[in-house]
């Protein structure tokens, strides 16, 4: 176990690095360019590939490349560049390749407010490439998190082979605070075809909608592999209804049906609750403090952390429904993720909005009124 | 069935979505003999772009990436990069070029990386049915200048050899064994290769921009039009004009290559540098 003092966009490269990630493609923006700075430092270290490259499309394609070429890859972001990200990231889902894509949310819209944070991406990252397609996307709330989720991100990514987002914030990226990093992590390995080049269908749903194996180019099996909508084989079948729509459905469910096994929240002081904070990322710190000081002032308070926000965490709020009479939703946002989680409730507990925007976090007292 | 096509095909993909006489055959037909003749099939990674051209190595039974509109080259350089033993070819065509991929155009000739990138040049938006084309010739109608177009045309060629290719070369699809041999040599060298095949596009350009969609008319105007590059500096510039000029552009040997330079640019120490763990990735 080794513990150090970093900040969070360090502690992504220390969790990709970790996880297997040994090609790194990125594009200068505030506030995501450390990552892109330390990739640089260390990735050559490890005899991993990094390139600095002419924007941020080409960055997130070159990611793509990589993939296929046989290494686990990796881009980073923020606001504006996540949104010309997007187009890679529906391809990404299209052709079911991993890849992690690093979002340190800051303010928006537009150039909106390069040092400040904010978590207007959530939206976006769930829905912001054209089509159907349904992505993972975790939300760091610490630089401790930043290194396990980025960790788990990766692995994710192999086991789904699909685009996963990490959706850290200026907050989290840019604070310094203790971690403890492992000798080891435990890492899913890129999962190599069962079957021999001439029996292998490389986009055959097997057990659990899971492809078998992705083959690195140039291994012999001869993959085609087409952002149009395509059969088993890789063929283009975009005027073919039915293959199209089962590939499309395929590639929702892939994550929709796995939704339970990508559940991953943190309850604090829920056990007895009466009034529960449900919070992702940033905002997460405030809401435990307040509910602490909620608890100190007699009510009875708890939290719901969400850490892997996408596919949302349904089963656990309705769960959480049957116990609580209100839930409060802080988000550095307008009110986003709160509409899923009404969507949820469905009227059943009364649910208060806390949206906070302008770059600033919420403090504890906020969202305390909003508990009592 | 033509024995290079049984070798090499995925015939699963057929037929071809080349509307007939268009040019794009001829340079399947040409790749492919190119490959065989040089017996790298194995070692090829193919990447397409979109439109017509982009769809070309679709139908060969290799390890092919049909990407997004413009982003082909980064994709390529994605796996040149991860392994550059890989002969990495890019097909693409004018508008995916220098249209919407321009910017990845030219930074993959600054880095001359070792990628040879055949664009397919019909003067048009084809597939999506004749629109005004970054390579369209002044005054040149079609859907989108109606009234005939008003912007300058690219010469591609000289874009590539000023932002840093080193093997530039121009043919048309009227030039079958020429081109047979610029993509030989093209392949074969160390760097960004640029090979521009000016292609006959009945269906849009021949009837939009040249009058007629009778492949062997455009084939003979594309002939006929055609001028040596060696000739086409001994002649006036005024008799270049409206010529297509033909050849190796540029040959620039020894120049350093980016993949190469990328592993060379490796500091010696191996270990991990944050001895945050061991893991590997799965393949290599």
């Amino acid at each position: 176990m080794q513990r150090a003092v970093i900040h969070g966009n360090e502690a992504c490269v220390r969790g990709a690095l970790a996880a297997g990630c040994r090609f790194f493609a990125g594009y200068p923006i505030t506030p995501a360019s450390e990552i892109t700075e330390l990739m640089a430092q260390m990735l050559p270290r490890c005899r991993g590939i990094f390139l600095q490259m002419e924007d941020e499309i080409a960055s997130i394609c070159a990611a793509l490349g990589a993939a296929w070429g046989g290494s686990k890859a990796c881009t980073a972001t923020s606001g504006p560049g996540f949104t010309l990200k997007q187009e890679g990231i529906g391809w990404a889902a299209e052709t079911d390749t991993p890849i992690v894509i690093i979002d340190v949310m800051r303010g928006g819209p537009s150039t909106g407010q390069p040092t400040s944070s904010s978590q207007q991406d959530v939206m976006q990252a769930k829905y912001g490439s054209h089509g159907d397609y349904e992505v993972i996307a975790l939300t760091p709330s610490s630089v401790q998190e930043a290194f396990d989720l980025t960790v788990k991100a990766f692995n994710l990514a192999e086991v789904y082979r699909n685009p996963v987002i990490l959706l850290s914030d200026e907050i989290v990226g840019h604070t310094r605070e203790k971690v403890r990093i492992p000798e080891q992590v435990e890492v899913v390995p890129r999962r190599k075809p069962q079957s021999s080049p001439q029996d292998y269908v490389p986009f055959r749903p097997t057990w659990q909608g899971f492809l078998e194996g992705m083959p690195a180019f140039n291994q012999g099996y001869k993959i085609l592999v087409d952002g149009q909508l395509h059969d088993e084989y890789g063929v283009r079948a975009g005027h073919k209804p039915d293959i199209s729509a089962q590939l499309v459905e395929r590639i929702c469910r892939k994550i929709t049906d796995h939704a339970k096994d990508l559940v991953d929240v943190e309850e604090w002081l829920l056990d007895d609750a009466e009034v529960a904070v449900v919070a992702y990322g940033s905002p997460a710190r405030p809401s435990l403090r307040a509910v602490k000081e909620a608890r100190a002032e007699g009510i009875k308070a708890g939290c719901l952390k969400i850490r892997i926000l996408w596919p949302f965490p349904e089963t656990v709020l309705d769960m959480l429904c049957s116990r609580v009479r209100r839930l409060v939703v802080p988000e550095m946002n307008i009110g986003k993720m709160v509409r899923e989680v009404e969507r949820v409730v469905a009227g059943r507990v009364e649910v208060i909005s806390l949206p906070k925007i302008g770059g600033e976090m919420h403090t504890p007292g906020e969202i305390l009124r909003a508990i009592e | 069935m033509h024995p290079l096509a049984e070798k090499y095909l995925r015939k699963a993909g057929l037929p071809l979505i080349f509307c007939p006489g268009c040019g794009d055959g001829t340079v399947l037909n040409v790749f492919l003999r190119a490959v065989e003749e040089m017996g790298i099939f194995e070692e090829l990674a193919l990447v397409g772009g979109i439109g017509c051209s982009g769809w070309l190595p679709t139908y060969l039974k290799a390890d092919v990436l049909h990407v997004l509109h413009g982003r082909a080259i980064p994709f390529a350089i994605g796996l040149k990069v991860t392994d550059p033993r890989r002969r990495v070819v890019v097909f693409t065509g004018d508008g995916d070029c220098v249209g919407i991929g321009g910017n990845h155009f030219i930074h993959g000739a600054r880095r001359n990386i070792d990628l040879t990138v055949i664009m397919m040049n019909n003067g048009i938006y084809g597939m999506t049915g004749g629109q005004v084309a970054p390579t369209t010739p002044l005054r040149g109608r079609t859907q989108t200048s109606p009234y005939g177009n008003i912007e300058f045309p690219f010469d591609v060629c000289d874009l590539a050899r000023a932002a840093g290719a080193t093997y530039v070369a121009r043919w048309t699809a009227a030039h079958p064994r020429q081109l047979l041999r610029a993509i030989k040599e093209g392949i074969e060298h160390r760097g960004f290769s640029f090979i521009e095949v000016v292609s006959q596009c009945p269906t849009q350009a021949g009837r939009y921009l040249e009058g007629t969609n009778d492949p062997a008319e455009l084939l003979a105007l594309m002939k006929k039009r055609a001028i040596f590059a060696d000739q086409a500096k001994r002649v006036s510039s005024q008799d270049v004009a409206g010529r297509i000029v033909v050849g190796t552009l540029h040959h620039l040997r020894g120049k350093r290559e980016f993949s190469e330079a990328l592993y060379e640019s490796f500091p010696a120490e191996k270990k991990d540098p944050f001895t945050a763990g061991k893991a590997e990735a799965g393949e290599k």
